[in-house]
C-alpha cells in the first residue's frame, strides 16, 4: 500500500513507540544477567530481554524501509528527547520485585498489542506481529506464573509485589498515551487505538492479579504517566542511552 | 568494598559478604526437577538435565529456557527428582554379565539363509531384496 507523507509519519511514529518501548525494557531486564536470584530465572529473564531487544531490531529495520536511518543508529545514536517509549520502561531496574511487576504489567500490554496488530492492514506490521505471538506468550506465561507464585506466597512476598505493584500502576498507565495520530491510524485500520488496548490489557492482568491475592490501585488514585511517548522523559533515560551507546560512539564508523 | 567494573554491580549496592556468613540459607534452596525433551511430537522424550525450582510450574519456566532456548522442541516433561526411584551403584553388580549376553540380541542369530530358502520355495517376495535390485537395474 502506498501511504502519504502524513500517513507515512503517523505510522513511523507508531512503531519507534513500540520499538523504543521494547529496546529499553529489554535492556532494563538485560541489566539482571548475572545477577539474577537464581541460575534459572538468570537465563529466562535474560533471554526473554533479548527477546524483545529482538523484536525491537525487527521494528526498526521495518522503519529502516520507510526510510529511516539503520537499526544501530536508530537505537544507540538518538538522544532522550527522541525517544518514544514510555516512563515505565524507562526507570533503574530497582529490586526483583519492582522489575517482576514492571515486565508483568509490560509484557500484558505488549502481548495486547500484538495481537491487535496480527489484524493490523499495513500488512510488514501484521507479519511481525504473527511472527513472535509465541515468544510473547511465553513472556506472559513466565510472568503470570512469578506474580501468582509471590502473590500467593508468603506475607512478606505478597507485600513486597503489592508495593510493586502501587509504584508501578500508574507508570504502566503510561503505555497507553494517546498519540496525536490516533485517527489517521485507526482510519487507515493500521491500528484500533490505545483505549481500547487498554482495556484488553485491564481485563488481562485482573484476571491474573485476582489470582494471585493483589490488588489493583483503585480508580480514583489513577494519574497515568504521560509524557514519553511525546519525548519527555524521567532522568534515568538519558544516562542509559549513553551507556547503551558508549562502545558505538567510540568509533563509529568500526566494522563489527 | 571493592568497586566492580561492571557499572550494575556498583549500582546494586550489595551489602559486603567478608564475614564469610552464608548469604543464603541452605534450607532455602529449591527442589531439583528432570527434565525431559522431545524435540518432535512422537518421538521419545530424553533425560538432558535438572533445573532448581519451587514448583513444576516454575520448573517448566525454567526449563523452558535452559533447555528448550537453542533446539527445536516440541515439547518438555518435568519431573520432581525425589520422585525417581533409581538402582544403587553397589548393585552394579546386578549387570555384570549382560554384555556376553549376545544371544539376547536378534544380530547374534544367523538365519538370512535359512529365510530366503523358505522365502524361495513358498514364491514369497523378498521386498527388501527385489528393492535393491529394481534400483539396480535403474542405475544401469
Amino acid at each position: 500500500m502506498n501511504y502519504s507523507g502524513e500517513q507515512l509519519k503517523a505510522i513511523k511514529e507508531f512503531l519507534y513507540k513500540i520499538a523504543d518501548d521494547q529496546l529499553i525494557i529489554g535492556h532494563r531486564n538485560s541489566e539482571w544477567t548475572g545477577l539474577g536470584p537464581v541460575l534459572e530465572e538468570d537465563i529466562a529473564f535474560s533471554s526473554i530481554a533479548q527477546d524483545k531487544i529482538g523484536q525491537s531490531l525487527h521494528i526498526y529495520e521495518l522503519l529502516h524501509t520507510l526510510g529511516e536511518k539503520d537499526p544501530d543508529s536508530i537505537a544507540f545514536t538518538r538522544d532522550a528527547k527522541d525517544f518514544k517509549c514510555c516512563h515505565l520502561t524507562e526507570y533503574p531496574i530497582g529490586g526483583y520485585d519492582f522489575s517482576l511487576m514492571r515486565n508483568f504489567l509490560f509484557s500484558h500490554s505488549d502481548h495486547a498489542r500484538f495481537e491487535m496488530l496480527s489484524a493490523s492492514a499495513f500488512e510488514a506490521l501484521a507479519n511481525i506481529a504473527k511472527k513472535y505471538k509465541g515468544e510473547i506468550k511465553y513472556h506472559i506465561m513466565h510472568a503470570d506464573t512469578w506474580i501468582k507464585q509471590l502473590g500467593n506466597g508468603n506475607e512478606e512476598s505478597r507485600a513486597k509485589l503489592q508495593a510493586a505493584l502501587d509504584t508501578c500502576f500508574n507508570m504502566a498507565l503510561g503505555i497507553f498515551e494517546d498519540s496525536e495520530y490516533v485517527f489517521e491510524l485507526k482510519e487507515l485500520k493500521v491500528f484500533d487505538g490505545e483505549n481500547i488496548l487498554q482495556e484488553k490489557w485491564f481485563e488481562s492482568i485482573s484476571l491474573v492479579l485476582g489470582d494471585s491475592n493483589l490488588k489493583i490501585p483503585d480508580k480514583s488514585s489513577w494519574k497515568p504517566e504521560y509524557g514519553g511517548r511525546k519525548g519527555q522523559h524521567t532522568e534515568y533515560l538519558q544516562p542509559l542511552l549513553d551507556e547503551m551507546g558508549a562502545v558505538l560512539r567510540l568509533d563509529p564508523k568500526a566494522e563489527w | 568494598m571493592t568497586k566492580s567494573f561492571d557499572p550494575r554491580v556498583n549500582r546494586m549496592e550489595l551489602p559486603s559478604n567478608d564475614d564469610g556468613k552464608e548469604v543464603l540459607d541452605k534450607q532455602e534452596n529449591w527442589e531439583t526437577y528432570e527434565v525431559f525433551h522431545q524435540k518432535k511430537r512422537g518421538d521419545q522424550h530424553i533425560h538432558v538435565g535438572i533445573v532448581h525450582a519451587a514448583n513444576p510450574e516454575m520448573a517448566i519456566l525454567m526449563a523452558k529456557e535452559s533447555f528448550g532456548r537453542r533446539r527445536q522442541t516440541a515439547n518438555i516433561w518435568v519431573v520432581k527428582s525425589s520422585a525417581v526411584n533409581a538402582t544403587s551403584y553397589n548393585d552394579q553388580d546386578i549387570f555384570e554379565t549382560t554384555p556376553e549376553k549376545t544371544y539376547r540380541e536378534a544380530s547374534d542369530y544367523y538365519c538370512m539363509d535359512r529365510i530366503r530358502k523358505y522365502q524361495e520355495e513358498h514364491g514369497i517376495v523378498n521386498r527388501k531384496e527385489a528393492r535393491r535390485k529394481k534400483k539396480e537395474a535403474e542405475e544401469k
